[in-house]
């Protein structure tokens, strides 16, 4: 009997562990699959080649970062964190073909703690599409984008 | 052999060098010292915060936001630093980077934050020499004068000797 309870008491702290780490891997940047990230150099390329082949950007993070910097031509989706940024994410693309390159990028934080590029991304998948990849932003936008030289844009 | 040891002294040097100038870009000199940027914003109660009228005292101008984890992690840690050393002349100031002020209030009640808080904007990032990613932050002589920029998660350790180090000066 008592070893049924210790038993059982052992299972039951698994599966809450693994329901934690579930949740919080949900959250990560860090399980996004690295086939579907993109690196800075190679966007880099994309914004400065011809219009035609250039994906559709969006920005996933805070306003006030956006507005301090963006990369020129994304947009502004706002933190995919929340409620209103996943449903503004969901509304901007649900017109588009499910082909669409489209490149998601936020920066806010180091790589491994950023709460909205996952969000992002999970819905663009649950949504269909199937050409979506994520900016890896090692360190945070300023860092890996604006301080090595690459173009910004300012404003709304 | 001999080319051998050159290059090991070369290398030895260039890396001396690229460390202090690290160091130096972080911890400014006296004479590179500048002063810190004033602005006025809003509190989450709606009275204006100015950082000139904190002059005379040390500041440690936290740039944060609820939706950053390392942020989060720091947080606890500035509470205590303005309990230990508030009465010695230390103001820390939370300037927040959230988009509303909603979450701050509440995360701030949840975090017991002893320090006053001001909602940011691209202003105030801008001033700073841009703020585009989080934290960072400014540690503020009784001068005016910025000593030194912390990027990332910094070693609390450290920043509580340079806060000590700094309330020792008048």
């Amino acid at each position: 009997m008592r070893l049924h309870a210790r038993c059982a008491m052992a299972f039951l702290l698994f599966a809450a562990g693994a329901g934690v780490s579930t949740s919080l891997s949900a959250l990560q940047a860090s399980s996004i699959p690295t086939t579907q990230l993109i690196k800075v150099e190679d966007l880099v390329k994309l914004v400065q080649g011809p219009e035609q082949q250039r994906p559709l950007i969006l920005q996933v993070g805070p306003h006030v970062l956006y507005q301090q910097a963006h990369i020129p031509g994304s947009e502004y989706i706002g933190a995919a964190s929340t409620p209103e940024g996943l449903q503004n994410l969901r509304k901007r693309v649900e017109g588009l073909p499910r082909t669409r390159f489209i490149v998601l990028y936020c920066g806010c934080c180091p790589w491994g703690h950023c709460p909205n590029v996952k969000p992002a991304y999970d819905a663009l998948v649950a949504m269909g599409f199937n050409n979506a990849k994520v900016l890896y932003i090692p360190t945070n936008f300023g860092a890996d984008w604006v301080d090595r030289g690459y173009p910004v844009a300012k404003g709304d | 052999m001999r080319s051998g040891a050159i290059t090991a002294i070369l290398f030895a040097l260039v890396a001396t060098v690229l460390a202090v100038g690290l160091f130096r870009l972080h911890h400014p000199t006296s004479s590179e010292r500048h002063p810190a940027p004033d602005f006025r914003l809003a509190q989450l109660d709606g009275q204006p915060l100015q950082l000139s009228s904190y002059r005379g005292k040390v500041v440690l101008l936290d740039f944060w936001a609820t939706w950053c984890v390392p942020c989060k992690e720091e947080i606890p840690h500035l509470v205590e630093f303005q309990q230990k050393y508030g009465d010695r002349g230390l103001q820390v100031i939370g300037i927040s980077m959230d988009d509303a002020p909603d979450p701050v209030r509440t995360f701030a009640q949840q975090f017991h934050m002893n320090y006053p808080v001001v909602m940011g904007n691209a202003k105030v990032g801008e001033i700073y020499g841009g703020v585009l990613g989080l934290p960072i932050a400014f540690v503020i002589g009784r001068n005016g004068l910025i000593y030194s920029k912390k990027i990332g998660s910094v070693d609390m350790a450290v920043l509580e000797r340079e806060i000590q180090n700094l309330l020792q000066t008048e």
